[in-house]
């Protein structure tokens, strides 16, 4: 080994590069670490000054973790009188939770409804996107078609304005066609939001797939399709994960359309969040744990990505 | 195993003409070159030949059956990728075995082909690796065995030593003329290299400018050059154009050229212009009282022959001449041609005036 190298970085270069990785995602993690830790605070500890932050410490910022904002996200309860409470004692320790307000547990609330309306349309419009993406972007990437260029440019233009500027519009045509407040109106809005995105980071993910891969496939005896699917989407892998990612993150959370657009049956979670309102003043728990658990698919299905998005990164440097 | 007929293909992209009015045939088992400049249109007419890319119009026929308009998975034609272009996510095997899967052959089957061919080839001991770590020569062989592993009609091999180090071409080049000789199938390889085509070839075509120049055996073409073009692009130093004007009737063994008379093979064709004599290195010599005269101007000593450059009245001419003969710079000789070697061009349009010597050779 010499002591110098140009391709490998010093020791120090490496300690400062870490350094500063460190510490950005310490300051990015900072707001999600608050989030989740209010989800297990009581309503009282959640707006404490100073703040609370010790789990289970008796100390000035210690607090005792509760179940409680999870119990009032997922359940609606009313107050009873002192009789009743008596005569019917807890069924279940979510509902010991709420006696301590005098409360009972009537049923569950519509936040589990909201979240799967929002893995149905979030899921939905992302595949629908990525697989038209990917369709569309192999097209124009391996085929003549006349006006590719023109295509192209009307496809980017419809990201030219901020998508809500047509929500008037689209608030009309979607009344008209049947499709408010619907799973499948909000996946093709989504869709067509996305599409856009899906197309041209596909494009050149897959322009920069040599052809030779898929002619050398026809040579051995596949047809185009089977070409496209055995040898070019593994290749285009990576493309395909950052592209599902990025369109997985609009759909899932997006506000304004959502708010507008759905209201009993197809809303979604981050129009319902807002709603979660506690008796006197904000039930911040309770929010804080529907941001928490809102927050889980994307941050898992990223994880679950994340190891084509690397492999792909060192894929190219080797290739190239 | 195959015969390939090129007849009148052409292949035009938009208004650019890749490849121009090209006839040419290629005999069963035969180890063919197409041999020509950069951007010749060489690999458009092998890619034609796979059914990669379709012709605008002529025909090809494969064992007399016209398939210019198949794909290529109804051609069993293989094709050596000039960066090899193996599955970057199978490993060896499955690179070798990926053309016998889409036949449905039974695992058995495959397992056992893929062995074989990976003996033959001398890869038994990486077959379980990725191909993303492999040598250049390693993968040469992987996309090898690829291609002969499900024993198709021909070959089509673009450039398969180009991305190879020099050392390891020759090397390679043998192993693939042996492996050919081995299997006996119709292989067409594309190269831009004139010594790869004169050392592997039992056939050349020589392309130039989306044409076909000339086709033949190495010894023809090298011996009865069709176009200057092919007289210049084979051989090093390339042959010899003497330039003069001059006139030739049918029937003619000798022309003036240059106040100096001399013999050529018989004539076919009668010419009036601008002419070039043309005469291979090999066959001009130096010898002190011939009448046409020439001046040293540069000797280049090459172990038992040297290149004398000698300038005259038709031009730079080369020599290639024994060491032991003496020739220094400043001197002036006297030089000889053998005269049945000669061959005589229109310098106009390129084309060499047909002769004794060349009466067999040249087509069109
Ligand atoms: N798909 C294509 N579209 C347009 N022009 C092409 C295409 N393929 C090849 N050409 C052009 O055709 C000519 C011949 O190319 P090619 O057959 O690859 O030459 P070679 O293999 O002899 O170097 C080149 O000028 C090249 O730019
Ligand atoms: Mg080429």
């Amino acid at each position: 080994m010499s002591s110098f190298s140009v391709t490998e970085p010093s020791n120090r270069t490496k300690w400062f590069a870490g350094t500063l990785v460190i510490l950005y995602a310490v300051i990015t993690m900072i707001p999600l670490v608050w989030i989740a830790l209010t989800g297990f605070k009581s309503p009282s500890d959640a707006i404490a000054y100073p703040p609370k932050y010790v789990i289970g410490s008796d100390s000035e910022a210690g607090f005792k973790p509760t179940l409680e904002g999870y119990v009032n996200l997922f359940t609606t309860r009313t107050r009873q009188t002192q009789e009743f409470l008596d005569a019917n004692p807890p069924e279940n320790w979510a509902d010991e939770i709420v006696r301590q307000y005098d409360m009972v547990i009537v049923g569950p609330s519509k936040f589990g409804e909201r979240f799967l309306n929002s893995v149905i349309i979030g899921f939905g419009s992302t595949f629908l996107s990525v697989f038209l993406g990917t369709l569309a972007a192999y097209a124009f990437s391996r085929f003549k078609i006349p006006l590719a260029d023109d295509l192209l440019f009307f496809i980017l233009s419809t990201r030219m304005m901020p998508p809500i500027a047509v929500a008037i519009p689209i608030f009309l045509m979607y009344r008209q066609l049947g499709l408010s407040d619907t799973h499948l109106g909000m996946i093709l809005l989504y869709t067509g939001v996305n599409i856009s995105l899906a197309v041209w980071l596909l494009k050149s993910f897959i322009d920069g797939i040599p052809t030779e891969y898929e002619e050398a496939a026809l040579i051995d005896g596949y047809t185009r399709f089977q070409a496209f699917y055995k040898v070019v989407l593994p290749q285009a892998a990576t493309g395909i994960a950052s592209t599902a990612i990025f369109c997985l993150i609009f759909a899932w959370n997006e506000y304004a359309f959502a708010v507008l657009l759905t209201t009993a049956n197809a809303q979604t979670a981050p129009p319902f969040i807002p709603t979660i309102i506690g008796v006197g003043g904000l039930d911040w728990p309770a929010i804080a744990a529907g941001v928490t658990i809102f927050l889980l698919p994307v941050m898992i299905f990223t994880i679950l990505l994340r190891k084509h998005l690397l492999r792909g990164i060192t894929f190219g440097a080797v290739r190239k | 195993m195959a015969q390939i007929v090129i007849k009148n293909v052409k292949k035009q992209f938009g208004d650019f003409t890749a490849v121009r009015q090209s006839s040419f045939t290629i005999e069963d088992g035969e180890f063919f070159m197409l041999l020509g400049p950069s951007g010749c249109g060489k690999t458009t007419t092998l890619r034609m030949i796979a059914g990669l890319e379709l012709p605008t119009s002529g025909e090809i026929y494969l064992d007399g059956e016209e398939i210019s308009q198949r794909p290529p998975s109804e051609r069993d034609i293989a094709f050596v990728f000039q960066m090899f272009a193996l599955y970057p996510h199978m490993n060896v095997r499955k690179n070798i075995s990926y053309p016998l899967v889409s036949q449905g052959m039974s695992r058995d089957a495959v397992r056992s082909k893929v062995a074989e061919v990976s003996k033959i080839l001398g890869i038994e001991d990486i077959l379980d690796r990725p191909v993303g770590g492999l040598s250049g020569g390693d993968r040469q062989r992987v996309a090898l065995g690829r291609a002969i592993v499900r024993e198709p009609k021909a070959f089509m091999m673009d450039e398969p030593l180009g991305a190879l180090d020099a050392e390891f071409r020759e090397h390679m080049a043998e192993e693939l003329r042996a492996l050919h000789d081995r299997m006996g199938a119709t292989t067409v390889y594309v190269t831009h290299d004139q010594l790869e085509a004169m050392q592997m070839g039992d056939k050349i075509v020589v392309m130039n400018n989306a044409v076909v120049e000339q086709f033949g055996t190495p010894q023809e073409i090298y011996d009865k050059p069709a176009t200057m073009f092919v007289a210049d692009f084979i051989g090093s130093p390339s042959m010899n154009f003497l330039k003069f004007h001059g006139k030739l009737g049918t029937g003619a063994s000798a022309l003036p050229m240059h106040g100096v008379d001399f013999d050529v093979p018989q004539t076919r064709e009668p010419f009036e212009g601008d002419m070039a004599f043309g005469v291979r290195p090999e066959h001009v010599s130096l010898s002190g009282d011939a009448k046409f005269r020439a001046e040293v101007v540069a000797t280049e000593y090459l172990g038992t022959t040297q290149i004398v450059t000698l300038n005259t009245a038709g031009g730079d001419v080369k020599a290639r001449i024994s060491s032991e003969q003496p020739a220094r710079t400043g001197e002036t000789v006297g030089l000889e041609f053998n005269p049945e070697t000669i061959t005589l061009f229109d310098r106009q349009s390129g084309r060499a005036l047909k002769s004794e010597l060349n009466e067999g050779v040249l087509h069109g």
